[in-house]
């Protein structure tokens, strides 16, 4: 196992390289810079900001330095956070956007595993549709939707809970809540499908035969299988969802990273977006390889090669 | 079947849940409850915090870096120049109790007061200001504003890298008097001291610190507040000063900025208490806060101009004065401003927004009806050569954002209406859209709006100069450019202020700009808030801010 996660980490230097590649040139293609604005720079005032930032070499040169930079963890200074470099920037920012995203992942497993089960184990019932109409519900209204709903109800009308920024656990709550809803959705209609397959197969049929209590067959024999799917999805998901969610982050006002790919993008922030995209696509390998080591797990009929 | 109860059932929740949005009760119940002010309607509350929503993030707190709104709303109570602002937007002594300047307008001697101290107790001294202004127009400093200080003598060269820093027209001539030569006249300059770029620096902390001398806890600063903690993207919190020479009439003990870029959370987080103050409100939202919460709603002229730009250097625009002034007349502003817009902007058929010693200009046709304009476009729209046969084809081009969609389709529509102009409408991203405009190739008609840097016409005067950056339109009028230059140099405010306006009616009747309105600030505000007034520009210094008991 070592030696196979030895293989797939030296393996994602080259995809990491080419997503490197890909944004820095990408990014510098986009009309306009960091520089542009309404009011022209004095072109003298405009070619000294240039070589501070060494915008002013040729682009191949530009690249070398940055590689450079990123291999001693050097992610430059923020053109538009000027206070601030981008790896001071990120560190500040995942705090708050591992701990949102991890809740509100944590929560979608948790609940919505069980209702896949529920929904699963009593097909064709009240509680199974009951189940799969809120899932749909959850699918179809967007965050952007949803987060403001949860904000007007907790917040401006029963003055329960805050309306967002960082504070404590309270300032959570319907972020966490709000990120979660759709993934619970999903994560239940998953759950019933396969699990419905599961329980079709011989396996299942076997135990049943030898008399194995219902609770035994489920959590002994059902579910291990039957989450295979949940885990393809949950991986690349969960790295989504703790880099950050745009809406939630602004909606709620909160500081995570996710509100940088937009800002860094629209402000030309080359820095900015490359530092994201890097530590976006690294966290994106890594939750593949935790995905498949877990199969290996989950699914004896994998082996590691 | 139940399936489709349970649904219906959610749909009929959710419905519930918006119409709260939509018809619920605004006024928070601490305010519905309590009586703001006290016994007296004058009563300060216990607690003297003041959370206001600042819009974006902010890009920097070093005042000679800074650019944006934002950052200079946090830096205004950061740090004090040799001048401040009254809550109504008068210029008043800041670190400098008086100031002189001589005969010709090129000379000012500025007198500091003796009491005024950096957060750290160490004196404010003219050497800080020296320090500041060399540092502001330092190309080291990589300062984007530097033009800010342009009219003292050989800032633009040393800017430009031409000449050292030393070389700046600013000089201590002692501890407590300092002497700013002017390269010419600038009727403005004190106006223009109240800018980030013109504040101190504490060198001795700049110095140690250096790229993270604004970080908490290394920030020295002079104004009647002190940085105590910063999270990016989530709150800047300020608290009181105990150094700063007015302290004692300081009521706030702390100011919390909260980045507000969502203006639909802001609101939010209005209504829950969270904010005292909001940056704007949700254009979609004024009709609903007009409803619910008109007290609250603060309205007030802003300094600038909402516009659209003729390419004036391409066809179907070049040399159509005529045609220009018909797209001009067609349009009827007080739809949008009444319907689109809704806010409370005013409609505009001049240039420059009501400023200081300026009276402001209009086209002759604004005092005339709607449907007497509307004539006259069509006159002149056939004077031009174009008719429903031979309609005009334009192109009007916009920075993606919902409002401005809004009156792009609203003026389109009745181009077409009165003129039976096409008109294809186009958006770009904002950083892709400021070249366009600025290449003058592929645009015809284009969206652009103008905040003035300081209050003078001045501001917005060299913006149409045939050689100014900013002119996207190519406008070219010699005899504009004369009248702007006259002015520039003018010390007779009058007459400075009849060559502007002469200039104003030269370029009106040319009409390489459509007017459409001027901007206004549009806010929420506590009832318990206190000392705060609106001014053109729209600066709040937070030391003449407090909390009523509420």
């Amino acid at each position: 196992m070592l030696r196979y996660s030895l293989r797939r980490l030296l393996g994602a230097i080259p995809t990491l390289f080419l997503l490197i590649a890909f944004a820095f040139f990408m990014i510098r293609a986009a009309p306009g810079g960091p520089f542009s604005r309404e009011r022209q720079l004095l072109p003298e005032v405009e070619a000294n900001l240039n070589a501070a930032y060494h915008l002013d070499e040729p682009l191949y040169a530009q690249f070398g330095r940055y590689l450079i930079g990123v291999l001693h963890f050097d992610f430059g200074p923020s053109f538009q956070y000027r206070d601030y470099t981008v790896t001071e920037l990120i560190k500040a920012g995942f705090p708050v956007s591992l701990t949102l995203g991890g809740a509100a992942m944590l929560l979608a497993l948790l609940v919505g595993v069980t209702l896949g089960c529920i929904a699963a184990l009593r097909q064709n019932t009240a509680a199974d549709y009951g189940v799969m109409s809120v899932a749909m519900t959850g699918i179809s209204i967007p965050n952007f939707v949803m987060a403001p709903l949860l904000i007007l109800l907790f917040a401006v009308t029963l003055h329960w809970l805050p309306a967002g920024g960082l504070g404590g656990v309270r300032n959570m709550v319907l972020p966490v809540v709000a990120l979660a809803l759709p993934q619970i959705a999903y994560l239940s209609r998953l759950t019933r499908g396969s699990m419905i397959e599961v329980l079709r197969s011989n396996f299942i049929r076997t135990a049943k035969a030898q008399g194995l209590p219902t609770g035994q067959i489920i959590f002994r024999h059902a579910l291990k299988p039957a989450l295979l799917p949940v885990v393809s999805y949950f991986g690349p998901t969960a790295a989504t969802v703790i880099t950050g969610s745009v809406v939630i982050e602004q909606i709620f006002s909160l500081p995570g990273i996710g509100r940088f790919f937009v800002a860094g993008a629209l402000n030309r922030d080359y820095t900015l977006v490359m530092g994201v995209v890097i530590f976006y696509g690294a966290l994106i390998i890594a939750f593949n390889l935790l995905v498949d080591l877990a199969y290996a797990w989950l699914d004896p009929k994998v082996k590691y090669q | 079947m139940k399936r489709f109860g349970a649904l219906a059932a959610m749909a009929v929740a959710s419905l519930a849940l918006a119409a709260c949005g939509g018809n619920g009760n605004g006024t928070s119940p601490a305010a519905a409850t309590v009586q703001v002010g006290g016994a007296t309607g004058k009563e300060l509350a216990d607690v003297q915090i003041l959370r206001i929503g600042n819009g974006a993030e902010i890009q920097t707190l070093d005042p000679h870096r800074g650019e944006e709104v934002q950052g200079s709303n946090v830096q205004r109570d950061l740090f004090e120049g040799l001048v401040n602002e009254a809550p109504n937007g008068d210029i008043v002594p800041g670190v400098a109790e008086s100031w002189t300047m001589s005969p010709d307008g090129t000379t000012y001697v500025f007198n500091l007061r003796h009491d005024a101290r950096w957060s750290n107790g160490d004196p404010v001294t003219t050497a800080d200001f020296v320090y500041g202004f060399r540092r502001g127009v330092d190309p080291k400093t990589l300062s984007t504003y530097s033009f800010i200080l342009s009219p003292i003598v050989n800032a633009d060269a040393i800017a430009a890298g031409k000449q050292p820093p030393e070389d700046l027209g600013v000089r201590a001539i002692d501890d407590y008097t300092l002497e700013i030569k002017l390269s010419h006249p600038t009727p403005y300059f004190v106006g223009l001291l109240q800018h980030s770029m013109t504040y101190p620096l504490h060198r001795a902390s700049y110095e140690k610190y250096g790229a993270e001398f604004t970080r908490p806890g290394n920030l020295v600063s002079n104004g009647a507040f002190q940085l105590a903690d910063w999270v990016v993207q989530s709150h800047i919190k300020l608290v009181r000063n105990p150094h700063y020479w007015n302290n004692a009439n300081t009521k706030l003990d702390e100011v919390w900025f909260y980045p507000t870029e969502d203006q639909s959370a802001e609101l939010q987080r209005y209504r829950a208490n969270e904010l005292d103050l909001t940056d704007v409100v949700p254009a979609t939202q004024i009709k609903w806060i007009k409803e619910n919460l008109p007290s609250e709603f603060v309205v007030a002229p802003y300094l600038g101009s909402y516009f659209y730009g003729f390419n004036t250097t391409r066809p179907p625009f070049k040399d159509k004065p005529k045609l220009r002034r018909a797209l001009a007349l067609a349009i009827d502003r007080e739809v949008i401003t009444e319907q689109v817009v809704a806010a409370g902007h005013t409609p505009s058929f001049g240039w420059v927004p009501p400023v200081a010693h300026y009276q402001p200009q209009q086209m002759p046709e604004a005092r005339w009806t709607q449907a007497e304009r509307e004539a006259e476009a069509k006159r002149l729209y056939a004077e031009a050569g174009y008719s429903a046969e031979n309609p005009l084809r334009t192109q009007l081009m916009y920075n993606t954002q919902e409002n401005h969609r809004r009156i792009a389709v609203a003026i389109a529509s009745m181009w077409k209406r009165v003129l039976g102009v096409d008109t294809e409408i186009i958006n770009q991203e904002w950083k892709v859209y400021l070249d366009t405009r600025n290449r003058k190739v592929d645009t015809q008609v284009y969206r652009h709006g103008w905040i003035g840097d300081y209050n003078d016409a001045f501001t917005f005067a060299e913006m149409l100069r045939s050689t100014a950056g900013l002119n996207d339109t190519g406008y070219s009028n010699p005899e504009y450019d004369r009248l702007v230059t006259a002015a520039q140099s003018e010390l007779d405010l009058d007459k400075r202020g009849e060559l502007l306006e002469a200039a104003e009616r030269v370029m009106l009747a040319d009409m390489p700009i459509l007017p459409i309105y001027t901007y206004v600030t549009a806010r929420l505000k506590k009832p318990w808030v206190g000392g705060y007034e609106s001014n053109i520009m729209d600066h709040h210094p937070h030391k003449d801010l407090y909390i009523l008991e509420h």
